[in-house]
């Protein structure tokens, strides 16, 4: 259920948000090369239902490849990677599986410019999940609403903002109802105005239980929403805690060091 | 004229009419073709040569033409003897098909426009279906028509098959067949599985790196070489599959082309929602890579279709071939340019459609957003 965010919620990380022992993702022993470049070293990461993380670091500290390896847009070489209780391997059908419970927004939003906002949300639940098109343009304008644009609906990607289209791009994840939604940078490529609308709803979304990994540089966000921030540089997990932890007490020199250049304007 | 110059207070600048030298018909001489004296001159000469090249042109094929008759005295060989283009029309629309069958090809013929009609009707809602009749339905008719044999009709082997039908046949399966064989070839040159890849990168540069004059020549001379006594391929069909497969190389490469041009996000997006590989290239992929390179594709086409003038090579006279054939005709020696003429005409006539509705679907897709 959703509940009106107030100053209150604001000040404190979200609380009420049960996680629950529900194991959702699990990284054990994960290794990743591209060609030589060992770009994941050693991760291992339990990711329970209800959990909100929140990844930082520098650039070219895996942030982005870790949360691609869990649907598979990157190959892992080394451990295991078992989401919902899927192994992820080269099997095709284990592959799609995953990827219909795992949604994905992208840095750069990749709607589809040939469709209009409603057929891209609508694309998946019909092709994927066998869905007819009623039943599926339904959902589509019912998460329009969600993310309040519905009037955008006949509208074709570029002509909305890119505030706008990030919203779509979060809906048309939502549209296939996955239980796991991961965040790749969602507001980087955006103007400053537009960063809150989108992060509001994610924080929304947070607050309705949706187990999330966000990689992101919003460290005020990172405060509302995860109950854990977790860092990377040089492709391992440096440090991980809950946020409150994370931010006053950091024990890795590297986090610090780290905190002090991100935090300081 | 001279334009005073009027000063007002700001704001208060009324809405005035452009100067009626910068608008309008007499603007558009100004600004394009009078604007400097390199311009002035090069219109003059312009003009020069269409009035040296124009009206003896006309002249030659309206005006002092022969358009009526029924022997080559008719013809006075000041204009162009269009009474010889009519008496052999037949030959050069049909080839030596026998004339009491010639019903067969036009009934082919307006089925073909009949069936296409709905697929530029704007709401028709069977387009599938009738798409479907027309890629598996409509050449096996056509066949059966064109050829005989069964249902009654009467054998016409395929050496009688001439003219602009002949060219038509050949353009038509070549053009149709090399969409898809190219895509798919796009498609597994850049597949990660290494056999696949292989297989694809042997086939679109084995078939690009022969002239087609050649392929044409290797299946009518050299395969038969290599078949077992008493097989026997219709030299026909041995031309159009080495048209088609030649085709289909070079459409790989324009297909690739589009497929360059999609970001890589594209492919993400789509795969991150679930979609199958055969999905995600059909709904998502390919729609935008083949609307990238609509004018390369129907480049290739054009080229396609006058490059079937090439089968006369192998004994087969397609509308250029006939062209060529009938101007050695005893009774008729000497009209050659008409033929020449006319052929260049028709080709003309054809490839300017298909730029032309490549156009049309340029706009109605948007390409340039």
């Amino acid at each position: 259920m959703t509940e009106e965010v107030s100053a209150e919620d604001l000040a404190q990380p979200t609380r009420g948000m049960t996680v629950s022992d529900e194991v959702m993702i699990q990284m054990i022993d994960v290794h990743k090369w591209f060609g030589q470049f060992h770009v994941l070293k050693d991760i291992n990461l339990t990711v329970n239902k209800g959990e909100r993380i929140v990844i930082c670091g520098p650039s070219g500290s895996g942030k982005s490849t870790l949360i691609r390896c869990l649907n598979r847009l990157e190959e892992h070489q080394k451990g295991q990677i078992v989401v919902e209780g899927t192994e992820l391997t080269n099997d095709l059908k284990h592959i799609e599986q995953i990827r219909r419970e795992v949604g994905m927004v992208f840095q750069h939003f990749n709607l589809f410019p040939h469709l209009s906002v409603l057929e891209n949300l609508a694309l998946a639940p019909i092709w994927v999940r066998k869905m007819p098109r009623g039943e599926a343009e339904e959902i589509s304008m019912k998460y329009l609403e969600r993310v309040k644009i519905p009037e955008q609906a006949k509208k074709y990607p570029g002509q909305l903002s890119g505030g706008q289209q990030q919203r779509v791009a979060i809906a048309r994840s939502l549209c296939m109802s996955p239980k796991i939604m991961l965040f790749d940078e969602p507001t980087s490529a955006l103007d400053p105005e537009m960063i809150k609308e989108v992060l509001d709803v994610i924080i929304e979304l947070a607050q309705e239980g949706m187990t999330m990994i966000c990689v992101t540089h919003e460290m005020g966000f990172a405060k509302i929403v995860a109950n854990r921030v977790i860092f990377m540089d040089g492709g391992e997990i440096i440090e991980q805690n809950e946020p409150h932890e994370f931010f006053e007490n950091a024990q890795h020199e590297r986090t610090k060091l780290f905190l002090s250049q991100i935090l300081s304007h | 004229m001279s334009e005073q110059a009027a000063h007002y207070a700001p704001g208060t600048h009324p809405d005035m009419p452009a100067p009626a030298s910068t608008v309008g018909v007499r603007g558009w001489f100004m600004h394009n073709l009078l604007s400097t004296p390199l311009n002035i001159g090069l219109t003059a000469i312009s003009l020069f040569l269409v009035y040296i090249a124009i009206p003896p042109i006309i002249d030659w094929v309206f005006i002092d033409a022969n358009w009526r008759g029924e022997t080559r005295e008719d013809c006075d060989r000041v204009g162009a003897c269009w009474v010889y283009i009519r008496i052999w029309f037949k030959q050069l629309m049909y080839g030596r098909y026998p004339n009491e069958e010639l019903w067969r090809i036009n009934t082919a013929y307006i089925v073909l426009i009949l069936a296409a009609i709905p697929l530029f009707m704007r709401t028709f809602q069977y387009k599938h279906w009738v798409a479907i009749f027309l890629l598996v339905g409509y050449p096996v008719f056509a066949f059966v028509l064109f050829h005989g044999d069964t249902a009654g009709l009467e054998l016409v082997e395929t050496p009688l098959w001439g003219g602009l039908f002949l060219t038509l046949v050949i353009a038509i399966s070549g053009i149709v067949a090399s969409l898809p064989i190219g895509i798919v070839l796009a498609l597994g040159r850049r597949s990660n599985m290494p056999v696949v890849r292989a297989i694809c990168v042997a086939f679109i540069e084995l078939w690009r790196g022969v002239p087609l004059i050649t392929v044409l020549f290797m299946s009518s001379v050299m395969f038969p070489l290599f078949m077992p006594e008493g097989m026997h391929f219709d030299k026909l069909l041995r031309a159009l599959v080495g048209v088609m497969l030649f085709s289909a190389a070079y459409m790989a490469e324009v297909v690739r082309g589009g497929l360059q041009a999609i970001p890589k996000g594209q492919f993400e997006a789509a795969q991150s929602l679930g979609l199958s590989y055969w999905k995600m290239m059909g709904l998502i992929v390919m729609p935008q890579a083949l609307k990238i390179v609509i004018p390369g594709i129907v480049n290739t086409f054009i080229g396609l279709f006058k490059d079937t003038t090439l089968v006369l090579i192998i004994g087969l006279f397609d509308f250029l071939g006939m062209a060529q054939a009938v101007a050695t005709n005893p009774d008729w020696l000497g009209f050659y340019v008409e033929g020449y003429v006319f052929v260049a005409f028709g080709f003309w006539m054809f490839c300017f459609s298909m730029s032309r509705y490549s156009q049309h679907l340029e706009r109605k897709l948007h390409t340039g957003h």
